[in-house]
């Protein structure tokens, strides 16, 4: 009964959007057969279908999705175990902070693909050279959201643990600082797993694998296969769409739910 | 015991000019083991300050704060504190907020969810302790606050306005358990307030603070039985007495 409900409401809820992406794949494939009538500039949603279903019989896929995920989180671990850390000591101690800053303020502008040349002298043509690329782009959202979310822990948070016997700077940290600052932390990570997706592609162009999506994808292009090159980005997106997901719905709910119901 | 003896305790702030505030002047007060003490006085007396002095949380310029004749510094688990603001941690539940102070301490899973569950039921909320503090409402929260400070099971009660935002009905409630509680518990409090009806209610002495510099104004023990009636001509008698004393501060400091 349930489900049938909640299909239903769900139908009612998304038909409209669900509409949208039939229309736009049905004006693609008019404009693609009737218009352009050239599958090099301009492939269609079948085009695109079968090239897909030839790629994932060849079993392709399947080792670029793993390659690239492996790429992914390396940079992604890399970024956490440096972000947080360097995030938590410059919001927590004001020294800290004013002897990282500059250091931070100096790197961060520059794009993470200027780094491109670097990883590959120091790490050669490796899954964690392109990790790396991965890495600075994602490093820098954990880092100032973990930053953000120490610096505006409530003062009277920490009086509070403080009468209550948390008076040692590492259990304030562990057990004042850090939930209050969870939230913040939670949406750095968001946005550092959007950046380091997108660094992806570029960070798999030099070459530091055989396989990936973003290499592939260049790969394909070579050879002409817009087709193919089609499915690398449709599948890219949709797998950073995944990955948003997880944190919008598993994420938020089960580790902050102690915020639904508050207005701030 | 909770005997609290405040000596010659002076604390000043640094003001943009340079120069200093001085927000409390050798101020002397002695709150015997079991008494429920409130201070009065108008906003800036520095009231909070001699409360966060007596918690631990700051440290005074001069002057010595004992507690049955022992000298404290810092924080100190025989003190708890209730604060004016919302203070509970919103990302516990309600039961990991009382058994915070108790975690802290090392105590284990089971014992320290025992003696939560208790002072949960002292406050009268133990049907909430799975609930999160933002599921709560303004006067079930300070009772959490409540319940957190007490389960530490200190000497001393320390209570910064903690019904201050709370609305009329809602405050009478819960100075009424309050007293309760602190009948059941024999804690010594000493509640800082700048409403005159809740200190005539609540205190067995009421202790008037002057303005800037902060001293000892006067001292008032209220003899009269509880629960008291807040409409009793003696209730109305005390109350215009202290109003009198924290609207004319200037000219009843000069006599002093």
């Amino acid at each position: 009964m349930n489900i049938i409900r909640d299909t239903a409401h769900r139908i009612r809820e998304h038909w409209l959007g669900a509409l949208a992406l039939v229309l736009a794949l049905v004006v693609w494939e008019c404009y693609a057969s009737l218009v352009v009538r050239n599958s090099f500039l301009l492939p269609g949603p079948t085009d695109v279908f079968s090239a897909f279903i030839s790629l994932l019989e060849k079993g392709i896929l399947l080792a670029d999705f793993e390659v690239s995920l492996l790429h992914f989180a390396i940079g992604l671990s890399g970024a956490l175990l440096i972000g947080i850390p360097i995030g938590i000591a410059m919001g927590w101690n004001s020294r800290a902070d004013q002897f990282l800053n500059p250091v931070i303020e100096i790197l961060r502008p520059i794009p993470p693909l200027a780094w491109i040349p670097f990883a590959i002298i120091w790490f050669g043509f490796t899954p964690v050279s392109a990790g790396f690329v991965i890495f600075v782009g994602a490093v820098f959202p954990i880092l100032i959201n973990t930053y953000t979310g120490f610096r505006g822990v409530p003062r009277i948070f920490v009086e509070a643990g403080r009468m209550l016997g948390c008076t040692r700077t590492r259990d304030q940290i562990r057990y004042i600082a850090f939930p209050a600052a969870l939230p913040s932390v939670v949406s750095g990570i968001r946005i550092a797993t959007g950046v380091g997706w997108m660094c992806l592609v570029a960070a798999e162009l030099f070459g530091v694998s055989n396989n990936g999506l973003g290499k592939d994808l260049w790969f394909y292009y070579n050879l002409h296969q817009m087709d193919a090159v089609v499915v690398y980005m449709l599948l890219l997106g949709l797998i950073g769409l995944a990955i948003d997901m997880v944190f919008r719905y598993y994420i938020d709910r089960h580790f902050l739910k102690w915020r639904t119901g508050e207005v701030a | 015991m909770g005997r609290l003896e405040i000596v010659n305790l002076s604390q000043s702030f640094p003001r943009d000019d340079g120069s200093r505030l001085q927000v409390l002047e050798n101020l002397n007060l002695v709150v015997q083991d079991k008494e429920f003490v409130c201070i009065l006085g108008s906003s800036g007396c520095g009231k909070t300050t001699l409360l966060r002095l007596i918690a631990g949380l700051d440290t005074a310029e001069s002057g010595a704060i004992l507690l049955d004749g022992e000298e404290m510094k810092g924080t100190n688990a025989k003190v708890g504190m209730v604060f004016q603001e919302y203070s509970l941690f919103p990302w516990r539940t309600v039961l990991d907020n009382v058994a915070f102070g108790l975690e802290m301490q090392g105590a284990g899973r089971e014992e320290r969810y025992r003696i939560a569950e208790q002072y949960l039921e002292l406050v009268g909320l133990t049907q909430f302790a799975k609930s999160y503090p933002s599921e709560l409402s303004g006067g079930m929260r300070q009772r959490v606050a409540v319940a957190r400070a007490l389960a530490l099971d200190p000497v001393v009660l320390l209570m910064d306005e903690p019904f201050g935002a709370l609305d009329a009905q809602t405050r009478n409630m819960l100075q009424h358990e309050l007293l309760g509680i602190w009948e059941k518990t024999k804690k010594t409090i000493v509640f800082i307030t700048h409403s005159v009806d809740e200190a005539v209610f609540l205190a067995d002495r009421i202790i008037v603070l002057t303005p800037r510099p902060g001293k000892v104004c006067e001292t008032i023990s209220l003899e009269l039985p509880r629960p008291r009636d807040r409409t009793s001509v003696e209730f109305a008698k005390f109350r215009r007495y202290v109003l009198d004393l924290i609207n004319q501060p200037e000219s009843h400091s000069s006599k002093v």
